[in-house]
């Protein structure tokens, strides 16, 4: 005979206490193993405690609505198993039967915001006690090798989240393969009954290639660039019918026309009188930099992510010519064949996402220039003019400017001379 | 103008390991050094220093065996010792090491510029070389400068006062030599220059010799230094320094007040090192400080974007092992790797008589939460390697600290003859996250000292066979 004293487990849900909510069992009560003996209740859950072992109750911890620490004495059983059975003290060391600190720490945060579950969930013992994973008091480093915490440290993974199996929670390197083979998460997950199932999975993409570039150079942007973006309202009914015209007239030999080349050309026209806004800010030398040539940046969406194909000198090309060479490049950044210096050397960027542009966007600057251009949506819609409601084709531009360079005032005004400049198409073609 | 991706400044363990990883991994790299390759480790440090002390050592057995005859050796007649010639033989050795970082660095295609460079901002230097100044303009910064010894105000270092670096440099034995700083590298020195015949005087304004290391450790080795005859004086310090030509007489002010007059041909100055922050635009590179220190993050990263710093510039401990570590991940962020340093422990070694080594948490350190230490100690008078080679005598042991509830290594020291060589294992055992049962569960080759580690964590567990 001998005495097992059973503390209660991890739940598994991250938790330090649980509350008892009833007993199934009393002192002197004969238990046999994977018999209920109590219901905790944590902030989550209810939970079910069923015996480790079978035994006679010889001591309960607390009454309902006690609180319990994880890892504290749950009750003890007098057990017949003389090969199991423990003196007391060394019941809490370990290499007991059943550690003090059973089940993992934290599993990946599950989406738990609801309402308190209330549905009974089993809490089973691990059969094989050797790869019970102990709990790690928050705080403590986790235990694993060099190489073990560089693997985890490149996948991105904090060790921190990860039970370790071996001796003293030791994390290996099988753990972390299961940890990443469960999805990233190993930790008990309790069953629940079928029909309301809970997706727990969590995808870990590494963060690598072109979308890992994309990544740092926003960062990058909005941690050393204070933006602010301004909203201007244009009513492009005229251009729009220019367009329709250029587009029917000369349909069959040249381009056809979006709305991108008369931006450009707009930009061509106002960039003279606004030259802080085609610039590139050097920020550690502290030099602007204005270009009088016209790189335009055209955010490109392709199958790995935005690249920013350039279209050089755009002060030296004519609406077609911009608009081939949109085309053009917009097609080799697609299929991978754009060459660098294609993909480099932008002074302004324009970034449109035509039909599902919304209505007003707040676009990241490409540093080191200044300003970004956004184009939204054109829509149809009832505008008030000379006192009459007419239907207009209205589409709003939304830029973004580093305010170190470029003052609202002048941000405003730039983007002023633009709508004046698209609102009446003819003067872009007047000197 | 060099336009490089990678520029390191310094040729020492962080810098040139630095260079070697990026130039491995297919970085331009361009490394500048004032001086010889291999820093202060290894031109007028580490290396030096252990050359003069195995040296005094080797002479030391020679002249205690004219006296005594020890193992049945004797010699008839005293030794003698042409300290320049220990000197060419030690500069053989450095220039031996100083050639092989060279070869290295070409080897991974590093190109390096022989001269001081001055920072004009962040990613530009001009370095001052032989053939006139050359600009470098790099996209990455890789700040290696290292330290210098600290001096002692109204104790400045020329004529008889010294640093360790002349001191690794002298031509000839001072018949009587005071060092003030009972830290490391005095001590070191100081053991050196007593096995080589000095009078030696150890000043230290703390209570205690190598007050970074806990009593039992030091211990032993303050024996050593009584029994050597060695003077000590504790909780002292010196009031002035007069020079006289080719020698000083220095006013120590004792521990009970007194004043005492000590002559020394050469005032050895070891009160620790200050990082090289001064005289190469630092400031116009306009990184955050910590304290003297150039801040980092655990990525080696200074406050200015693509700036990093590693080694003695950003703080303690100053060891040679540690920059090398930084500088082979900065190499390796550079290139694109995700690494950060986080090592559990960095080991610390003292090549005193007998040497002392630690890694990890002694017993009387804090920061020990919520766990209980198991802590066990194994002595070489136990051991049979350490008696058959004279390293069981001075009083030498392993200790080994662990956590109580889940055996877990914390820490492990030694103090004793040779087991500066013993640190490898224990740094080992603390990184894997070994538990006492591991090194228990490790057969140890027999004999060695060695066995002195596995024989302290079987006493932890109450299982010792040996005493």
């Amino acid at each position: 005979m001998g005495r097992f004293v059973f503390n209660l487990p991890d739940v598994g849900e991250g938790i330090a206490e649980a509350e008892v909510v009833s007993w199934h069992v009393a002192v002197g009560s004969a238990v046999a193993e994977d018999d209920p003996l109590v219901d905790v209740m944590t902030d989550k859950a209810t939970v079910e405690i069923p015996s480790p072992r079978a035994g006679r109750v010889l001591a309960i911890t607390g009454g309902p609505g006690d609180k319990v620490r994880v890892g504290a004495e749950l009750l003890v059983l007098d057990v017949d198993n003389d090969e199991a059975a423990l003196p007391q003290d060394e019941a809490a060391s370990p290499g007991a039967a059943v550690a003090p600190l059973a089940a993992p720490t934290i599993p990946a945060p599950a989406a738990s915001a609801g309402p308190l579950l209330t549905a009974k969930k089993a809490w089973r013992t691990p059969q094989a006690s050797a790869r019970v994973a102990s709990a790690r008091p928050t705080g403590a480093k986790p235990l694993a090798s060099p190489a073990v915490r560089r693997r985890a440290h490149e996948l991105g993974i904090a060790l921190q989240f990860i039970p370790g199996t071996g001796p003293a929670g030791r994390i290996g390197h099988a753990d972390l393969d299961a940890y990443i083979a469960s999805g990233g998460n190993a930790a008990v997950v309790a069953s629940r009954p079928a029909g309301s199932a809970r997706l727990e999975r969590i995808e870990a993409i590494k963060i690598i290639g072109l979308r890992r570039r994309i990544a740092e150079r926003m960062q990058e942007s909005k941690r050393r660039i204070p933006h602010y973006s301004y909203v201007e309202e244009l009513d492009v009914t005229t251009l729009e019918e220019l367009r329709a015209h250029l587009n029917a007239r000369h349909g069959a030999d040249r381009p056809r026309l979006t709305l991108l080349p008369f931006l450009i050309r707009a930009l061509v026209c106002a960039i003279p009188r606004f030259p802080q806004v085609n610039a590139l800010f050097d920020d550690e030398a502290g030099i602007v930099r204005r270009h009088a040539a016209l790189h335009i940046g055209i955010a490109t969406q392709t199958p790995q992510g935005l690249m920013v194909p350039v279209v050089r000198h755009a002060e030296a090309l004519d609406l077609w010519e911009v608009a081939s060479e949109i085309s053009r490049l917009a097609a080799a950044a697609r299929d991978g064949t754009a060459a660098r210096d294609e993909l480099s050397g932008s002074t302004l960027t324009i970034t449109s996402l035509g039909p599902i542009g919304g209505i007003v966007t707040t676009p990241v600057i490409n540093h080191p220039e200044v300003a970004i251009i956004g184009v939204n949506r054109i829509v149809e819609r009832p505008v008030a003019r000379g006192g009459q409601i007419v239907i207009r084709k209205m589409m709003n531009l939304s830029s973004s400017f580093d305010h170190r360079v470029v003052d609202g005032w002048g941000a405003a005004q730039f983007v002023q001379e633009l709508k004046g400049l698209l609102e009446q198409p003819a003067s872009l073609f007047v000197e | 103008m060099i336009r490089t991706k990678v520029l390191v400044v310094g040729g020492g363990p962080g810098g040139y390991v630095a260079a070697i990883r990026a130039g491995q991994l297919g970085l331009d790299t361009v490394l500048v050094e004032a001086d010889r390759l291999g820093g202060t480790c290894l031109i007028r440090g580490c290396i030096p220093s252990k050359a003069l002390i195995h040296a005094a050592g080797k002479f030391d057995d020679m002249r205690r065996a004219v006296c005594d005859g020890i193992m049945g050796i004797t010699l008839r007649e005293a030794p003698s010792i042409d300290l320049n010639r220990t000197m060419l033989w030690k500069e053989g050795i450095v220039d031996r090491l100083s050639g092989g970082v060279g070869v290295l660095l070409r080897k991974a295609n590093v190109r390096v510029l022989e001269g001081w460079a001055t920072f004009s901002d962040a990613k530009t230097c001009t370095v001052r070389t032989s053939e006139g100044e050359e600009m470098v303009r790099a996209e990455h910064v890789i700040l290696a400068n290292g330290s210098n010894p600290a001096a002692l105000p109204g104790l400045e270092f020329g004529g008889p006062v010294i640093s360790s670096t002349e001191a690794l440099a002298l031509d000839r034995v001072p018949e009587r030599l005071l060092v003030v700083g009972a830290g490391y590298i005095g001590l070191e020195l100081g053991t050196a220059f007593r096995k080589l015949g000095s009078e030696v005087t150890i000043i230290e304004a703390l209570e205690r010799i190598l007050p970074n290391w806990d009593e039992p450790l030091t211990n032993p080795v303050r024996r050593w230094l009584e029994r050597a005859g060695v003077t000590l004086h504790l909780g002292a310090t010196v009031e002035m320094v007069e020079r006289r030509e080719g020698a000083a007489e220095a006013r120590v002010r004792t521990e009970d007040g007194m004043t005492l007059p000590v002559a020394a041909d050469q005032v050895l100055v070891t009160v620790g090192r200050k990082p090289l922050t001064q005289g190469w635009g630092l400031e116009a590179i306009a990184v955050d400080m910590a304290g003297p220190f150039v801040r980092i993050d655990e990525r080696c990263r200074t406050s200015m974007r693509d700036v990093w710093a590693i080694g003695d510039l950003v703080g303690e401990p100053m060891l040679a092992h540690k920059a090398s570590a930084q500088g082979e991940m900065v190499a390796e962020l550079i290139g694109g790797a995700r690494r950060q340093f986080d090592p559990v422990a960095i080991p610390a070694v003292c090549f005193t008589d007998p040497e002392i080594v630690s890694i990890g948490l002694s017993p009387g350190d804090a920061g020990v939460r919520g766990a209980d230490l198991i802590v066990s100690q194994f002595p070489f008078a136990a051991n049979g390697r350490a008696l058959s080679m004279e390293a069981a005598e001075d009083g030498g042991f392993v200790r080994v600290v662990a956590r109580s509830d889940d055996h877990r290594v914390l820490g492990v020291q030694a103090v004793g003859a040779h087991v500066a060589e013993l640190i490898g294992e224990f740094t080992l055992a603390i990184e894997m996250g070994a538990l006492l049962e591991d090194v228990a569960g490790t057969i140890h080759a027999h004999p060695t000292l060695t066995e002195a580690f596995h024989e302290a964590t079987l006493r932890s567990l109450g299982r010792a066979i040996h005493i």
